[in-house]
């Protein structure tokens, strides 16, 4: 189980594959990738800058993890979330969950993409035409996190 | 040691996203008097030092606190040495 936070990129197809040869009782993997686009709530977005809460984060992420890993039968799990300045086309953060069969991959992958937006302290500030503006928070994310609930 | 009748609360306060630029700093330690005793405290002592901590901190505001890097709700103590965050609601991911 691991978390990483990052200004970095990172290599998704190198992560899988490493955590993949590290047992080979592995049977599925599940991914997502989070990617900046280049617009948001009407407005083109030049770039964002990611802040979070050193510290707070990893303990959020590490939490999140364990959740999982008590609700499903899981090997292992990789988060790397980026901060710092990036631009469209860019990618955010990475989920990889390991198991035996593909169920508890796919749902602990989604929840923990869930959680992580609406639990782990991290914000979006993003550059448009018409200047620098706060990310808000969406209800719909609140909503996906609920379901788990 | 102080004697406990004038003992006063330290903590650190920080600040993130928007509200670490409406409130021009990123931390700062305050003494808090001594019935200041959990989070629904701070930010009531907060809001009484004015423009722009009472709008932001005003009721209904969607801030989020955590206390020594745990997410915290109003009733959830406060006590000397605590790191107290103070943030707006989150957007990662």
């Amino acid at each position: 189980m691991t978390v990483r936070v990052q200004i970095e990129d990172f290599d998704a197809g190198a992560e899988m594959a490493a955590m993949r040869r590290s047992n080979p009782k592995i049977g599925a993997l599940a991914s997502f990738v989070g990617v900046v686009r280049d617009m948001n709530e009407g407005a083109d977005v030049a770039q964002m800058t990611l802040e979070h809460y050193p510290g707070m984060t990893e303990k959020a992420l590490d939490q999140i993890v364990a959740q999982a890993s008590t609700r499903w039968d899981i090997y292992d799990v990789l988060i790397v979330h980026r901060v710092g300045t990036l631009r469209p086309t860019d990618q955010i953060v990475l989920v990889v969950v390991a198991s035996a069969h593909r169920g508890e991959a796919f749902q602990a992958c989604e929840f923990l993409m869930d959680y992580l937006k609406t639990r782990a302290p991290f914000w979006k500030k993003e550059s448009t035409p018409e200047g620098g503006r706060w990310v808000e928070a969406r209800l719909a994310d609140d909503a996906a996190a609920e379901r788990w609930s | 040691m102080k004697p406990d009748d004038v003992r006063t609360t330290t903590v650190d306060v920080l600040y993130f996203a928007r509200l670490r630029e409406v409130f021009g700093r990123d931390r700062e330690q305050v003494q808090l008097p001594g019935h200041v005793q959990n989070v629904a405290g701070l930010t009531e002592w907060l809001r009484s030092r004015g423009e722009p901590w009472q709008r932001e901190l005003a009721a209904g505001k969607p801030v989020r606190i955590a206390v020594n890097q745990e997410m915290a709700a109003a009733a959830t103590p406060v006590c000397n040495g605590d790191e107290v965050a103070l943030f707006p609601p989150v957007t990662g991911g």
